[in-house]
Parts: C-alpha cells; sequence; structure tokens
C-alpha cells in the first residue's frame, strides 16, 4: 500500500477498469452505473464495488458526484487508484469512502471480479 | 503532512462539524498531492453550483453546511443552470429545477460568497499580483491562473476549493511551488492555427500531459484562443499549467501535435456537419470577446437561435459601452449566470445538435447534455449562419 488518502476499512468485489474516470460525466450520480460507451465497464455499476482505476479526470464537479452516490447508497465501498487526484480524493473524503494509492506492480496485480478486504490501519489487501 | 496544532485541533472536531469537515477534505487532498503542510490562499473559485450538476444530494448537502459554514477569503463561484432573468422563456425547465436552483444560490450566498455564477473570475476581476495562491476549482480558471495569469493554484475539486473557502488555507502541493519540472514539450505542427485549433490542441495536451506541459512551435495567441487553449485541456485530463517555450530541448519527452492528432480530436467531438441552434461562450465571454463579436455581426442578422453566454458582469459593462445592442439586433441571445456547459436551456426534445466553436462546450454537449455537435471556428460560423 503506497499512500493511505482516506482510512477506513472495506470489504466487496474488485471492479477494475483501465479508464481514468470523469464522474460527472460518466457515472450516473444515482444510480453508480458507468454510461460512457468508451469505458470498458460500460454499463455495469460501480455500486458496493471496491473499485479500481487509473485515476480521476475531468470536471471538478465530479466530487459532488462521489457525494452523490454515496447519498444514494450506490457508491463503492473503496477506492484504489494508482495516482491520487483531488477530484476523487475530496470526494471520498466527504463521502468517508476509504480511498488508498498503490504501485504499478500491486494496482497490476489486483484481479477483476475478485472478493478483497482492504484496510488502511493494517496496510493491507487481503485476497 | 505537518499541522500546526490549531488545524489539528480543527480536524479533530474541536471547531465543530463543518470546520472537521474542511479540515479532513485538506488532508485527503494534501497526501493526493504530496503536500507537507497547510498555506494561506488569497481566494477561492467554486464550482458545484449548476443543479443539473450536483443534483438534489449536492443541493441537501449545501443547504445543510451554509447552516454555519461562512467562507474566510474571497470566494466567487461558477455558473448556475440558467439566466434567472431569463427563466419564463424557457417552458421546458420545471419549477422543481427552478426551486432546487434556487436553493444552492441562495445557501451560496448565505456563506458570503460573491455571487459571480462565472466560470471566467479571471475576466471579471483584476488579478492579484504575481505568485500569490489561489484556489480555482473551475478548470479552466485554474489553468488559466497558472498559465497566463502568475498566480498559483492546484487544479482544485470542488470540494478541496470549498474547504480552501472556509479555512483559507490549501495544501502546499507541486503546483503551488516556485519550481514546476515539466517533463513534456507539445510541438505545434500548424499554421495560422483558430481558436478552433487551440482548443484541440488544449484538449489533446489534457490527455497526454501530466500536471503541467511546454508548448512550442506557435506563439502566445489572443485571449480568446488562449481561453479555448484552457477550456480545452481542463476537459479531458489533470494537466494545470502550460507554457509557450521557443525550444524543445530541455524536455525528455517531446509529442507532435498536428494535421492527424487534431483530426481525430474533431472526429471524437464533432458528430454532425449542421446545429440547430448556436451556442457561444464555453468559457463564457469576456468584455473583449462581446466587442470582437458585436464588429463581426455588423449588418448580418443570425439565420437560427444563437445563445451568447458572458457573465453577468461582463454583460453589464457590454451594456454601457453599447456592445450588446448589434448582436440583439442580429438575434442574439444574451445570457448570463450560467454557460454552454450542462445548462438545462438546450431542450433536447426540440434541439438534435449545435453548432459551436468551444471544444469544452463540445465535449459536455455530446457527452452530458447528449446532443449531436457541429463544430466550426468563430468565422465559420458567422460566416455561415448569418445573412
Amino acid at each position: 500500500m503506497s499512500k493511505i488518502i482516506v482510512q477506513g476499512k472495506a470489504q466487496g468485489t474488485v471492479l477494475k477498469t483501465s479508464n481514468p474516470i470523469n464522474f460527472l460525466g460518466a457515472v450516473d450520480k444515482q444510480t453508480g452505473v458507468i454510461r460512457d460507451k468508451k469505458y470498458d465497464i460500460f454499463e455495469k455499476s460501480i455500486k458496493d464495488s471496491i473499485l479500481v482505476f487509473p485515476h480521476g479526470v475531468g470536471s471538478s464537479v465530479g466530487a459532488f458526484t462521489i457525494y452523490s452516490l454515496k447519498s444514494h447508497h450506490s457508491a463503492p465501498v473503496a477506492m484504489i487508484c494508482q495516482k491520487a487526484d483531488l477530484t476523487v480524493a475530496s470526494g471520498c473524503a466527504l463521502a468517508n469512502i476509504p480511498m488508498i494509492v498503490v504501485s504499478t506492480e500491486e494496482f497490476d496485480s489486483i484481479q477483476n471480479g475478485k472478493e478483497i478486504t482492504l484496510d488502511t490501519k493494517s496496510e493491507k489487501i487481503f485476497n | 503532512m505537518e499541522l500546526t496544532s490549531e488545524e489539528k485541533a480543527a480536524l479533530n472536531g474541536e471547531q465543530g462539524e463543518t470546520l472537521q469537515t474542511a479540515y479532513r477534505i485538506l488532508v485527503a487532498t494534501g497526501e493526493a498531492t504530496n503536500a507537507d503542510r497547510l498555506v494561506p490562499i488569497e481566494w477561492a473559485h467554486l464550482s458545484g453550483v449548476n443543479y443539473n450538476t450536483i443534483g438534489d444530494a449536492g443541493e441537501e448537502f449545501l443547504r445543510e453546511i451554509s447552516k454555519d459554514a461562512r467562507v474566510k477569503v474571497k470566494t466567487t463561484v461558477n455558473p448556475m443552470g440558467f439566466d434567472f432573468d431569463h427563466i419564463s422563456e424557457f417552458k421546458h425547465i420545471d419549477d422543481e429545477f427552478v426551486q432546487k436552483q434556487a436553493s444552492i444560490r441562495d445557501s451560496y450566498i448565505k456563506m458570503g460568497v460573491d455571487p459571480t455564477f462565472s466560470c471566467t473570475p479571471y475576466d471579471i476581476f483584476d488579478l492579484p499580483e504575481k505568485n500569490t495562491q489561489v484556489s480555482f476549482a473551475e478548470s479552466n480558471a485554474a489553468i488559466f491562473a497558472n498559465s497566463l495569469g502568475d498566480l498559483k493554484t492546484n487544479k482544485e475539486s470542488a470540494f478541496s476549493a470549498l474547504a480552501s473557502a472556509i479555512t483559507g488555507k490549501s495544501p502546499y502541493s507541486d503546483l503551488r511551488k516556485d519550481e514546476i519540472t515539466t517533463p513534456m514539450t507539445i510541438r505545434m505542427k500548424m499554421d495560422n492555427p483558430s481558436e478552433l485549433d487551440f482548443g484541440m490542441l488544449g484538449f489533446f495536451a489534457g490527455k497526454v500531459g501530466d500536471t503541467s506541459v511546454n508548448i512550442s512551435g506557435v506563439s502566445k495567441p489572443n485571449r480568446r484562443s488562449c481561453k479555448a487553449l484552457c477550456g480545452g485541456m481542463g476537459t479531458s485530463g489533470t494537466c494545470a499549467k502550460f507554457q509557450f517555450v521557443d525550444s524543445d530541448e530541455n524536455t525528455s519527452e517531446k509529442v507532435d501535435f498536428g494535421k492527424e492528432e487534431m483530426n481525430e480530436i474533431f472526429d471524437e467531438l464533432n458528430t454532425t456537419d449542421k446545429g440547430d441552434l448556436i451556442t457561444l461562450g464555453s468559457p463564457q465571454l469576456g468584455l473583449e470577446e462581446i466587442s470582437d463579436l458585436s464588429k463581426m455581426l455588423k449588418g448580418r442578422s443570425f439565420k437560427k437561435r444563437c445563445m451568447v453566454f458572458c457573465s453577468r458582469a461582463v454583460q453589464n459593462q457590454a451594456r454601457n459601452l453599447d456592445y450588446t445592442n448589434e448582436i440583439e439586433r442580429a438575434g442574439g441571445e444574451i445570457l448570463s449566470d450560467c454557460c454552454t456547459c450542462l445548462t438545462p436551456l438546450i431542450d433536447t426534445n426540440e434541439t438534435d445538435s449545435v453548432t459551436t466553436n468551444s471544444i469544452k462546450g463540445a465535449y459536455y454537449l455530446k457527452n452530458s447534455t447528449g446532443v449531436g455537435v457541429n463544430l466550426k471556428p468563430l468565422a465559420k460560423i458567422i460566416e455561415d449562419e448569418t445573412q
């Protein structure tokens, strides 16, 4: 675990994408469904997942989208990124969604669809 | 990150829940940007004002936090969804939208912001002195501040800028330091680029660049093209700064931006060869652009509906200087406090496609409003769409 951005513990199924996510443009703020065809997780829901993606891009209002997802019980239970950006970091901080940044090797080793547990206190990702 | 004892106390909730939330955001964004401490900022610019983008959860959050949150520094805000002065002309916008938008507006005003409702604060106010630390969330404004205004800001998020406004502080991230490493130069391989070409250059730079990029092969263009560059760059990536350079010698990565790269972006964003209506202003037009537009429209009239977006402050100045007469005579509708991006003013039941010269506008029209986009430089719009 290279860096803890927002502390916490979570358990869930990995939903992994190779696309940087534009939360404002690409995610439905009520359901958590990806609505941009260009994403490899198009039409999948990020709800209750451990969302693994390179980093956030695009509008600064994406932070509100993350907060909105949490309010509608459609948010991921945790987020794991390769690079931290302010939109995702601040959205997760306000919505209390654990968020960490990992190295490229760790990022590559996380498998889509796998059930994992993340605990920032022990600084570990358990398979 | 090292916090002072006062900051630690606030983070532990000793100054109330609102400041605790604000400091939690600042610590997370500080960790995210490798900052070792917080520094004072003098001006915050907030995004997250349009009900269309922040929704019910955002409206409720702002209503709640505005009960006790007050801004500590000069704070300006982004556009809303529509212009309250003209809302009766847009029958398709329902009462609920109007009420929720009014609530959001009132929450921000209650927190003490300057009700600018503009994505171009740099067109409204004189900029503070060189190297002043600010916190701008609107991406085009952050890039403008860093690249053309000699100010220092992160490409803030809606919440990190709000946290800065309430605390008067922001993480001392790399972008706030005097020396920023710029490993990449984009080599412009095009003669006489239009503002649309600069928008595409920005969109390209946002995709390939990281924090900061150099641009070679072209000298600094006029303000309209600079704004287009900032708008395009902010839309596509995380890049927060650019500088024009004479040579690419000092950078390890070099990327060309020529006809081929440009066509690829054009094809991504231009989906049709004709629009049902025209929008100008994304970012909102400044006084100089309004003046230019009025000159270009002399003796001509739009063949179809044209929405012209500028801030309230610029509209008032333009009225005093009589720039607006020619635009309105030509059929242009001047709208303030809102912008092309994510405005519900465009009725998707009646509008299939929009003509614009803005890359930022095109991206959001296509992906968020869900209409076809016809992209052209302003000169071509005037040539084709007026008589």
